[in-house]
C-alpha cells in the first residue's frame, strides 16, 4: 500500500512542539501518514516518541503546531475525542482488570452503556475476521500476555478505526506471536487503515513498516524507506553516531562452575504469582548464560531466589563456587562474590529520592568496606561513587544528586557500574538493558562481556532476544517456571527458542516443545 | 486554568525548610482572622500568644519544661516515620513509661540511693518500648496495622493507670485524692538552673536530639530506616530487614517516650496523679512533621509547640479565651504544612503561554 503520492494524508503534523520543565520533549515536529500506510515511529528513549503519540491520542495538549485529520484542522482535547476521530492507541502497558471477563473489559473501555449480548458476538466476529482468537468469557488472568494484547488490539479495531497507535507492541511477546500479529496489521493496512508503529527493533520496522520517521532528542530527523534500509544504517540515524557491536575475544576459554542451581523449586506467596519447579542449571566463569523468556514466566521468582531476597528450604539447592548458599540472605551472598543488578532500576536497583552516594552505598558498603565499626565511610563512599560515575560514563550533574533525576540509561549504567566495581566472581542481571537508548545499551552489554573474560560467571535474564543472541555463550529458556537446558548459541535458532518461550501456553496452534530439565 | 501544577524534575532542598515557616505564616493570618471574629484585637491576642510567655527567665525556662517531652517523643516517632512505621501512640507509651518507671518508688518509697533515679528512668524506658513491642509483634506476625493498634493502646494505658492511681498506688495520707504520694528526693528529677522546674529531663531529651542526629546521618541503622521507609524493596535489595527495622523504630520511640512520661512524673508534677500529659503524645506527631522529622529541626519545633501551650494558658488569663484555642493552633499548624508540604515535589506555574493548537 506504499505509494499513495497525491492522496490526501490521514493524519499530518506540522511544526509540533511541547515542552516539559527543563526539556524540550518535541520540537517542531513533522509527520505524515497516508491511509493504509504503516508507519513506524523510531527514536532511542527519551527521543519524545511516547510525548508524541499522546499528543495525537489526546492524552496531552502541544503547546505549538497543528493536526492534519484527512485534510482538515482538528484539535483532540482528549483520548474520548481521539476515538470519536478514528484514532485508536494500544499502549505498552495493558490497562486491563485481571478479576474480569475479555467482554467486561472491553466493555470498560467503550463510551457508553453497552449491550452485552450484541458486544460478545461482535468481539467473536471481528477478533475471527482479523485471526486474532478471543474467548469472550474467559477471565483476564488466565491469559497469556499475547491474549491479553488481543484485548487491547480488538478493543481497538471494534471502534473501527482509520489510524491505530502501536506503542511497542512485541515487546511482550514471543516471535511467533509478533509474526501473527503482524499479519494482521497487514490486513488493517490492506484496509486502508493507518498504522503509526513505535518500536526500537529495527527487523520489525524493515519487515514490516512502508515508511519510518526518526526522531532524535525530541527533534525530526529524518523519513525513510525502511525496507531500503539496513538494521545497522537505521539505527545510526536513531543515535546519530556509529554503533559498535559489542565484540567477544576468547570465548573458549570457561572457568571452573561458579554458580550451580539444583531443583530449584519455590511455591509463589502471591496471588497471580509464578511456581519455580525444579530448575536446574550451571554457570561457569567465563561464560554468559542468557535466559530468554515472556515477561512473568517466573523471572522475578527466579531472580528473588539467586538474590537471596527469597531464601530456599534447602542450602545445597544453590551453590556459589562450591559454597551452598540456598539459606543466607543477600548479604552474605554478596560477601561470597555476588552482584545482582535487578530489573526495576527506581525502587529495586536504587532509592529514587536518595543520593547517587547513599545509592553506592546501598549495595557497595560490604565490599567497598564503607562502614567503620557501624559508621558510615562518607568519604570513601563519595570516593565510589565519583568512580562509578566517572569510569561508566554517567551523566549526571553531581554524585549529590538524587538518582531519580538521571534519565534511564544513565541511572542505568550507574547501577551496573556499581556492581561491576565490586568485583564480582558472579553477576546475574535481570533486563540490563530495557528502556535503555541505544548507546548505553551497547556500553553496558561490553562491561557484561568484559567481565567474563576476566574470569566472572555472567547470568543475563532478558526479554529481549537480539540482546541475548549478542552477548549470551549459551541460552535457557523460561516458560511457566521450568527452565529449558541452556544450549550453546551456535545449536539453537530464534524459532526454537520462540517456540520455547511459547512452552505451554500462548499459542494453541504452536506444537508444546517439552524440552525441559 | 490559569495556574499549573508541575512536577519537580527533582523534589526541591529549599522548599523542605521553607514549607514549615510559609506554614507558620499562614496559621498566624488565619488565627488573625480568628481572633477578630471572637471579638479580640489580634495584635493583643498575638502577644499574649507568643511574646508574653517569654517575659521573665522563669516563663522562658518553661518552655523547655514542656518542650522536653514533646521534643523526646518526637525524636523516637520521627525515626518510626521514617522508616515508614507509624506509629501514633506515644501517648500511651510515655503513660506506661511513667508508670512502670514510678513504680520503683511506689514499691520502694524508703530507698534513698543514688541509683534510684537512673534506674527510674531505664524502668520507664523499659515500660515505654514494650508498650511500643505490643505492635511491633502484631505487625510483623500478622500484618496488623500499627497505627490502629498503638492508638488503641494508648486508651489501655491510660485506663490503666487511671485503675492504679484510683486504687493501689492511693497515697494512704492523701484524703482518697487520687494521687500517689510525692516522691523523695532521691525518685526527683535534678533541677538544672534553681528557682526554675527545668529538670535532667532536658538535657536527657538534647541528649536524643544528638543520638538521633548521628545516628540518622552516620550509622548503618539509620541508613536501614531511611531505605526501608522509602524503597523496601531496594532495602530488600540490600539485604535489610524490614520486620528489624519495623521492631527497632517502635521500641526506640517507645523507650523515648517512656523516659519522657518518667521525666514528667519526676520532673514537674513529683508525683503520679490521673493525667500525666495534656497530649504531649500526639502533640508529639506534628513536632516531628513540623521539624521536617530531622531531629534539629524536631528541637526547634518542640520549643515552638510548647510555646502554644504557654501561651494558650496566657491566652486564657489575660484574655479569656477559650483553653482549646492552643489545640486549634496546633491543629492548624498541622493542616497548612501538609499542604504546602504539596511545594517539595511540585511547583505552580502561570499558564501564561497560550495553546497554538485549534
Amino acid at each position: 500500500m506504499s505509494g499513495n503520492e497525491g492522496v490526501t494524508p490521514q493524519l499530518e503534523l506540522r511544526g509540533i512542539t511541547k515542552a516539559y520543565p527543563g526539556c524540550l520533549a518535541n520540537d517542531h515536529i513533522d509527520l505524515k501518514i497516508m491511509p493504509g500506510e504503516i508507519h513506524a515511529l523510531l527514536g532511542e528513549n527519551g527521543a519524545g516518541k511516547s510525548t508524541l503519540v499522546k499528543i495525537i491520542y489526546g492524552v496531552l495538549q502541544a503547546d505549538e503546531g497543528d493536526i492534519i485529520w484527512a485534510g482538515a484542522p482538528v484539535s483532540i482535547a482528549n483520548p474520548h475525542s481521539a476515538r470519536k476521530t478514528g484514532i485508536g492507541m494500544v499502549f505498552q502497558h495493558f490497562s486491563l482488570f485481571e478479576a474480569m471477563t475479555v467482554t467486561e473489559n472491553i466493555a470498560l473501555g467503550m463510551s457508553g452503556r453497552q449491550n452485552m449480548k450484541a458486544l460478545e458476538q461482535n468481539i467473536i466476529e471481528v477478533s475471527n475476521s482479523y485471526g486474532l482468537p478471543l474467548e469472550p468469557n474467559r477471565q483476564v488472568h488466565t491469559l497469556s500476555v499475547g491474549e491479553k494484547q488481543r484485548i487491547e488490539i480488538v478493543r481497538c479495531l471494534l471502534q473501527k478505526p482509520k489510524l491505530l497507535i502501536m506503542d511497542e507492541p512485541t515487546s511482550v511477546l514471543t516471535p511467533q506471536e509478533a509474526e501473527k500479529m503482524f499479519e494482521t496489521l497487514r490486513r488493517l493496512s490492506e484496509e486502508g487503515v493507518s498504522i503509526l508503529y513505535i518500536s526500537h527493533k529495527l527487523d520489525e520496522i524493515k519487515a514490516l513498516c512502508h515508511k519510518a520517521t526518526i526522531l532524535r532528542g525530541g527533534k525530526y530527523i529524518s523519513e525513510c524507506d525502511p525496507t531500503q534500509e539496513t538494521a545497522k544504517s537505521l539505527a545510526e540515524m536513531m543515535i546519530g553516531t556509529n554503533l559498535q557491536a559489542p565484540e567477544h575475544h576468547e570465548t573458549s576459554k570457561k572457568g571452573p562452575i561458579r554458580l550451580k542451581v539444583r531443583n530449584l523449586s519455590i511455591d509463589a506467596d502471591v496471588e497471580f504469582g509464578i511456581n519455580l519447579s525444579a530448575i536446574n542449571f550451571d554457570v561457569r566463569g567465563g561464560e554468559i548464560l542468557g535466559i530468554a523468556g515472556v515477561a512473568g514466566n517466573g523471572q522475578i521468582e527466579l531472580l528473588a531466589a539467586l538474590s537471596g531476597e527469597t531464601t530456599c528450604r534447602d542450602a545445597e539447592t544453590i551453590a556459589l563456587d562450591d559454597k551452598a548458599v540456598g539459606q543466607l540472605g543477600p548479604n552474605s551472598r554478596r560477601d561470597l562474590g555476588l552482584a545482582f543488578v535487578p530489573e526495576d532500576r527506581l525502587g529495586h536497583g536504587s532509592v529514587p529520592e536518595m543520593m547517587l552516594t547513599e545509592n553506592a552505598f546501598l549495595s557497595g558498603f560490604r565490599r567497598m568496606s564503607l562502614l567503620n565499626g557501624g559508621f558510615i565511610n562518607n568519604g570513601g563512599t563519595s570516593d565510589y561513587a565519583s568512580d562509578i560515575v566517572q569510569k561508566f560514563d554517567v551523566r549526571t550533574p553531581g554524585i549529590y544528586h538524587t538518582a531519580n533525576s538521571l534519565s534511564g540509561g544513565n541511572l542505568q549504567k550507574f547501577i551496573v557500574g556499581r556492581e561491576v566495581l565490586q568485583q564480582p566472581n558472579v553477576i546475574i542481571v535481570a533486563h540490563p538493558t530495557w528502556g535503555v537508548d541505544a548507546g548505553a545499551a551497547a556500553f553496558i552489554h561490553q562491561t557484561l562481556i568484559d567481565l567474563a573474560e576476566n574470569g566472572a560467571a555472567v547470568l543475563v535474564v532478558s526479554q529481549d532476544l537480539d540482546e541475548l543472541f549478542a552477548i549470551s555463550d549459551r541460552i535457557a529458556v523460561i516458560a511457566e517456571g521450568r527452565l529449558s537446558v541452556g544450549r550453546e548459541l551456535s545449536e539453537i535458532t530464534i524459532e526454537e527458542i520462540g517456540l520455547l518461550m511459547g512452552g505451554t501456553h500462548g499459542m494453541g496452534e504452536t506444537e508444546g516443545v517439552s524440552d525441559v530439565a | 486554568m490559569l495556574l499549573k501544577i508541575e512536577k519537580r524534575a527533582e523534589y526541591s532542598k529549599s522548599m523542605v525548610y521553607l514549607t514549615p515557616i510559609i506554614a507558620l505564616v499562614l496559621t498566624v493570618l488565619t488565627s488573625i482572622v480568628l481572633f477578630e471574629s471572637l471579638g479580640v484585637n489580634p495584635i493583643e491576642a498575638l502577644y499574649q500568644f507568643f511574646i508574653a510567655p517569654l517575659d521573665t527567665q522563669y516563663e522562658f525556662s518553661e518552655l523547655f519544661v514542656k518542650a522536653t517531652p514533646l521534643i523526646l517523643c518526637a525524636i523516637g516517632l520521627s525515626v518510626g516515620f521514617r522508616a515508614n512505621v507509624w506509629n501514633i501512640g506515644a501517648e500511651g507509651q510515655l503513660t506506661m513509661g511513667a508508670i512502670v518507671g514510678s513504680s520503683l518508688f511506689i514499691y520502694f518509697p524508703e530507698t534513698d540511693s543514688v541509683f534510684l533515679l537512673p534506674a527510674m528512668i531505664i524502668m520507664g524506658a523499659l515500660g515505654g518500648a514494650a508498650w511500643a513491642a505490643i505492635p511491633a509483634f502484631f505487625k510483623t506476625r500478622f500484618n496488623a496495622n500499627e497505627i490502629l493498634t498503638s492508638l488503641m493502646l494508648v486508651y489501655v494505658a491510660l485506663l490503666l493507670l487511671s485503675l492504679l492511681i484510683h486504687g493501689p498506688w492511693r497515697d494512704p495520707a492523701g484524703f482518697n485524692f487520687p494521687e500517689s504520694q510525692t516522691f523523695s528526693e532521691s525518685a526527683d528529677m535534678p533541677i538544672l538552673i534553681s528557682g526554675t522546674r527545668m529538670h535532667f529531663g532536658t538535657l536527657l531529651a538534647l541528649f536524643a536530639v544528638f543520638g538521633a542526629w548521628i545516628m540518622m546521618a552516620r550509622t548503618l541503622i539509620g541508613f536501614q530506616i531511611k531505605v526501608i521507609g522509602e524503597a523496601p524493596r531496594a532495602g530488600g535489595y540490600a539485604g535489610f530487614s524490614q520486620k528489624k527495622i519495623i521492631w527497632f523504630t517502635l521500641l526506640f520511640a517507645g523507650a523515648l517516650s517512656g523516659i519522657a512520661g518518667l521525666s514528667e512524673v519526676s520532673g514537674p508534677i513529683d508525683q503520679v496523679v490521673p493525667s500525666i500529659s495534656p497530649g504531649y503524645g500526639f502533640t508529639a506527631i506534628i513536632v516531628a512533621f513540623l521539624g521536617r522529622l530531622h531531629p534539629v529541626g524536631i528541637f526547634f519545633a518542640g520549643l515552638l509547640m510548647a510555646l502554644t501551650y504557654l501561651g494558650g494558658e496566657t491566652a486564657q488569663i489575660n484574655l479569656g479565651l477559650p483553653v482549646a484555642v492552643t489545640g486549634v493552633f496546633q491543629g492548624m499548624v498541622l493542616f497548612f504544612l501538609l499542604a504546602c508540604d504539596v511545594l517539595v515535589h511540585y511547583r505552580f506555574r502561570l499558564n501564561i503561554a497560550r495553546k497554538a493548537t485549534s
